[in-house]
């Protein structure tokens, strides 16, 4: 990570593609000058040897094997289901085509 | 049946007189309130989930949304009595330290309404703060409860990761999300603690351990307790001159109650802010992609599904939101993982060791809960990076998940709240409430309120 | 052409066999209204948390276990993220770097010749939903029901050779997953569910070549032929010096060819990260120990045994092994009648072939090991000829009732009696002038006509043998 630059408006078009969001020039070229900013402070980690750190995903890290057992509760009405759908048909809902 | 509780209807009378200057509760229908049974009114973040009310995290994109299920708390809430007053405004998804980046407008500091409450609890704060409830709830993340807390003058506490079931509140970072009182005074909050706190079967990550009688620490005697100061949160310059005098002044009222005082440190402070904005736009960004407009909320229409994604969430997602989208899809992308979240998840390590490490000479944890009293509205809006470092003293407690409180501890000079921030060992809320508490019945500051 | 080798990997989706769905307690059993099995956790609304069903974890860990894994020592849930509709949180919880289990191993005979296959990993992960187009419509319909329902993925490791490779290692896996129970492998109804990789390179050259990603294959047979064909389209294309692409490509059954899916804009990047609102599983060594105990003994142990203990070849063990209802069948009937290799023949032609042809599984036919006992007695004891046998099985394997009682009831019976013989043969003699004349000018076939039309003549009921004794006997003087 020696070597990383700010990050390009390339990487940030590809990172807004993969968070599916549309981004203007003038969006691209804010947030690229910000995310660059916040990446550089962020290269302050490197100072630090982690090599012989295990990761913590979690901060209850005493916790494990949490498990429901296998029975069957009730499930939501269709209409709960359904009530907030911005469009739907029948019981299902509905989307633009997706072709495969 | 209309609820005839005396506590509600002074509430609604006070609601409907300042709510549209401070912008706190943004879903609110006094019929609601008033068909509850109940004794005790109670504000809930918008990020919290109550059947069939509208619960929108203050964006956009979640327009309209009600959910068919009550999140853990909320049945926690009912079953005791609790009167849901309406939903209170926050940062959207609760991104944010100063409730600017609603989607309603801002949330105006009842102290100076040319100001900003903290966030991303900040209508909860604001609601307290003003006399609109009692309580409320909020959530924090990396501050969200403790900051606004601070100021707004009020009491606001961080519950030890796992201590309260997540189901319901609607993520932001997964491993650092807790929701936790906002109220008046300690007392409160103990009460409040002890309804919302246990394990839940529904939360993988709650913790299977028994809920005490929290208001039993509300004692005034902490005599020989020690207390903590590390030195990484007293810094020479980037602590305002009134904050840092507040904070030496309850430094003294503790000595006077006979706790003792040891420095401690925590190395690695300085890495918290940078550890801090990897994990949380990491889980953030995947926590948000299910906002789509396939099942709720907004949608923009197209005729190709690619195109229906990205037109519903470039107009559902605020500025903020999306930074922090771009940001942390970017940390989790191929090439940059290990460079970035697997190395934050290892300082991580390292913070919460340093407090493992500092609780071996100590009770508790002293700090101030922020540099700074409240900003303007706008001041700090074209910096993100500054106000992120504004949350380095509340982001160290969310990544080792331990618990804090934030107690007001004095007044600036143009009379904004300041507050003080203690830090516990995991599970034990006791030790801060006993030490808030013992604070707060030596002090005046509590009972100060702002001119409205 | 040049010699070309062709390397395959499978990677095998199996719904596991819970009652509840993987991460919620909605119902997997789902053959009903569409979206009536969901609720907010499987939904993904916001705020709603998974919480791991115990018994898909068991399940997939005795699976693990039984294709000779070795366990995680601990084991993470970890999200995988890409946009698609039928993914509620656009997002699947997977497991990445630590899948449950990992490097073991299933066999299978191919030509005789035992080989090894490799299983790469095995991992627990989410079901997604159902999208459903009508045809000339502008919008697809979504169905959450399948979203969240348990399913264990086999990724074998690219170690077959042939398409007939591929064929017999899901047949091995899916009488594993038989044997143990843990699903019930309906391919038809998606419960069991294959894509394959494929790549051809060069005899002797150790890299891969560019390989394609094969899915929508609906059936074991399906499989077979989407890979004979990528195969020989691998082929092709290398002789010619085209390029190959790295894509995906889905079987189309009714044309028998590949179609490429449309090419993705840039390659994925699922952006793997712990799921945080899981936490880490482990299952300690000694209740690994005691799962191991507990397997069930599994297809290639039982086939050594049956073939040892019953004296049968390899191949016939092979295939009674194939499904565990067909082989405790087999030892039911062989143990009753002691005649194992007609049990073996019966089960593995006729009985197959019928069950088969009506779509019937063994289990659920009427016929049981003792009647087919009984049949095979019957024929031993020389009581009915096998063609009377073969007649009157459609009524046992149907109604289930026993043969002896059938041959009783329509008389069917052999004719073993001489005198009762006597008398029809001589009548065939009478009535077939020139092929006794032909059998006594020397053409020895000529018997075979004359023995069929006393059969004919008795409705196959005459011991065949026994007619051409006495025909011969006769025809002699």
């Amino acid at each position: 990570m020696s070597d990383k630059k700010i990050i390009d408006k390339d990487t940030v078009l590809r990172v807004a593609r993969l968070s599916r969001l549309i981004l203007s020039d003038k969006e691209l070229s804010q947030y690229s000058g910000q995310l660059g900013a916040i990446l550089e402070y962020i290269d302050q980690l490197n100072e630090i040897d982690t090599r012989n750190t295990p990761p913590t995903s979690h901060p209850l890290s005493n916790l494990k094997n949490v498990f429901r057992e296998d029975r069957v509760k009730g499930s939501l009405s269709p209409a709960d289901v359904l009530r907030n759908a911005p469009r739907k048909k029948e019981n299902f809902f509905s989307v633009p085509r997706v072709i495969e | 049946m209309v609820n005839s509780c005396a506590v509600l209807h002074s509430c609604l009378e006070r609601i409907e007189r300042l709510n549209s200057k401070i912008n706190a509760f943004v879903h609110f229908e006094k019929e609601n309130p008033l068909g509850q049974k109940g004794t005790r009114p109670i504000a809930i973040k918008d990020n919290i989930s109550v059947k069939d009310e509208l619960t929108t995290c203050a964006s956009k994109i979640l327009e309209g949304y009600r959910p068919p299920y009550d999140a853990t708390v909320i049945k926690k809430l009912k079953e005791k009595g609790y009167i849901l007053m309406g939903k209170t405004n926050m940062d959207e998804f609760a991104f944010g330290s100063s409730c600017e980046t609603s989607c309603y407008g801002p949330v105006r500091n009842p102290w100076d309404l040319k100001r900003i409450p903290g966030g991303s609890s900040g209508g909860s704060a604001a609601a307290v703060a003003a006399d609109l409830v009692p309580m409320a709830l909020g959530s924090d993340t990396g501050g969200s409860i403790r900051q606004p807390a601070a100021l707004s003058g009020v009491v606001g506490m961080k519950p030890t990761y796992g201590r309260v079931s997540r189901y319901g509140l609607i993520a932001f970072a997964s491993s650092l999300d807790q929701i936790g009182p906002i109220t008046s005074n300690v007392a409160d909050c103990a009460e409040l603690l002890g309804v919302i706190s246990g394990y839940d079967g529904l939360d993988s990550t709650s913790a299977d351990i028994p809920v005490p009688d929290y208001t039993k620490a509300l004692v005034k005697n902490i005599k020989g307790m020690k207390i903590g100061v590390p030195k990484e949160y007293f810094p020479e310059d980037g602590l305002d001159k009134d904050v840092k005098e507040a904070l030496l002044e309850a430094k003294n009222i503790f000595k006077g109650l006979e706790a003792s005082l040891v420095e401690i440190s925590l190395p690695h402070t300085k890495y918290a802010v940078s550890c801090y904005y990897i994990i949380a736009p990491a889980e953030a960004s995947s926590n948000l992609a299910r906002y789509d407009g396939v099942q709720y909320g907004l949608r923009e229409e197209a005729v190709r599904m690619v195109d229906m994604y990205a037109k519903t969430r470039t107009a559902g997602f605020g500025e903020e939101a999306k930074r922090r989208i771009l940001l942390g899809t970017y940390a989790l992308s191929s090439g940059y993982y290990e460079a970035y979240y697997l190395k934050a998840m290892r300082v991580r390590t390292m913070i919460k060791n340093d407090f493992s490490e500092a609780f071996k000479s100590c009770d508790v944890i002293l700090t101030p809960t922020s540099p700074t009293p409240a900003f303007k509205i706008g001041e700090r809006a074209d910096d993100p990076l500054k106000m992120y470092l504004s949350d380095i003293f509340t982001i160290p407690a969310n990544l080792a998940g331990i618990p804090g409180i934030s107690i007001p501890c004095g007044f600036s000079g143009n009379n904004l709240p300041i507050g003080l921030q203690l830090l516990g060992k995991p599970f034990e809320e006791e030790t801060l409430i006993r030490l808030a508490y013992a604070f707060e019945q030596n002090t005046e500051f509590h009972k100060r309120k702002p001119n409205l | 052409m040049k010699a070309y080798e062709t390397v395959i990997g499978l990677e095998v989706h199996a719904q596991l066999a819970t009652e509840s769905k993987v991460f919620c307690g909605c119902s997997t059993k789902f053959a009903q209204a569409p979206n009536a099995s969901t609720c907010p956790v499987c939904l993904g609304l916001p705020g709603a948390l998974p919480v791991l069903n115990k018994k898909a974890f068991s399940l997939a860990v005795k699976t693990a276990l039984a294709l000779d894994c070795k366990i995680e020592t601990l084991i993470k849930f970890d999200r995988k993220n890409y946009y698609y509709p039928d993914l509620p949180k656009n997002y699947q919880i997977s497991q990445y770097d630590r899948p449950l289990g990992r490097d073991g191993f299933s066999e299978v005979f191919i030509k005789g010749e035992k080989k090894r296959i490799g299983i790469k990993r095995v991992h627990l992960e989410e079901d997604a939903g159902k999208l459903v187009h009508s045809p000339g419509k502008d919008t697809s319909l979504v169905d959450f029901n399948r979203t969240g329902c348990p399913l264990l993925e086999i990724v074998s490791e690219p170690d077959m050779r042939e398409p007939l490779e591929a064929y017999e290692y899901l047949v091995a896996i899916k009488a594993i997953l038989r044997y143990l129970g843990v699903s019930d492998c309906n391919m038809e109804e998606g419960s069991l569910r294959c894509d394959a990789n494929i790549s051809v390179r060069q005899k002797g050259e150790k890299r891969l070549g560019v390989k394609a990603e094969v899915k929508n294959m609906n059936s074991f047979k399906a499989v077979k032929e989407a890979l004979v064909y990528e195969s020989k389209r691998h082929r092709e294309a290398l002789e010619n010096g085209d390029r190959i692409l790295q894509e995906t490509r889905l079987w189309n059954a009714d044309k028998g060819i590949t179609i490429s899916m449309r090419s993705k804009e840039e390659a994925e990047d699922y952006r793997y990260f712990p799921e945080p609102d899981l936490v880490p599983f482990t299952v300690e060594k000694e209740k690994i120990e005691e799962i191991k105990k507990c397997l069930p003994e599994l297809p290639k142990a039982k086939k050594d045994r049956i073939a040892r203990d019953y004296k049968l070849n390899e191949y016939d063990a092979g295939l009674l092994v194939r499904e565990v209802e067909i082989a405790d069948f087999f030892e039911a009937a062989s143990k009753s009648c002691g005649k194992p290799k007609q049990v073996a023949n019966w089960l593995l032609g006729d009985i197959s072939a019928f069950l088969n042809a009506a779509g019937i599984p063994i289990g659920k036919a009427a016929l049981k090991p003792e009647h087919l006992a009984q049949l095979v007695s019957l024929i031993e004891s020389g009581r009915i000829s096998g063609k009377i046998a073969k007649e009157i099985l459609p009524n046992v394997i149907n109604k289930g009732i026993s043969p002896a009682e059938i041959v009783k009831n329509e008389n069917l019976s052999q004719i073993q009696d001489g005198k009762k013989l006597s008398v029809v043969i001589e009548k065939v003699i009478a009535e077939n002038e020139k092929s006794v004349k032909d059998y006594k000018g020397g053409k020895e076939e000529a018997i075979r006509f004359l023995v069929g039309q006393a059969m004919k003549a008795t409705g196959g009921k005459a011991n065949p043998q026994k007619v051409n004794e006495l025909l011969k006997e006769k025809l002699k003087g």
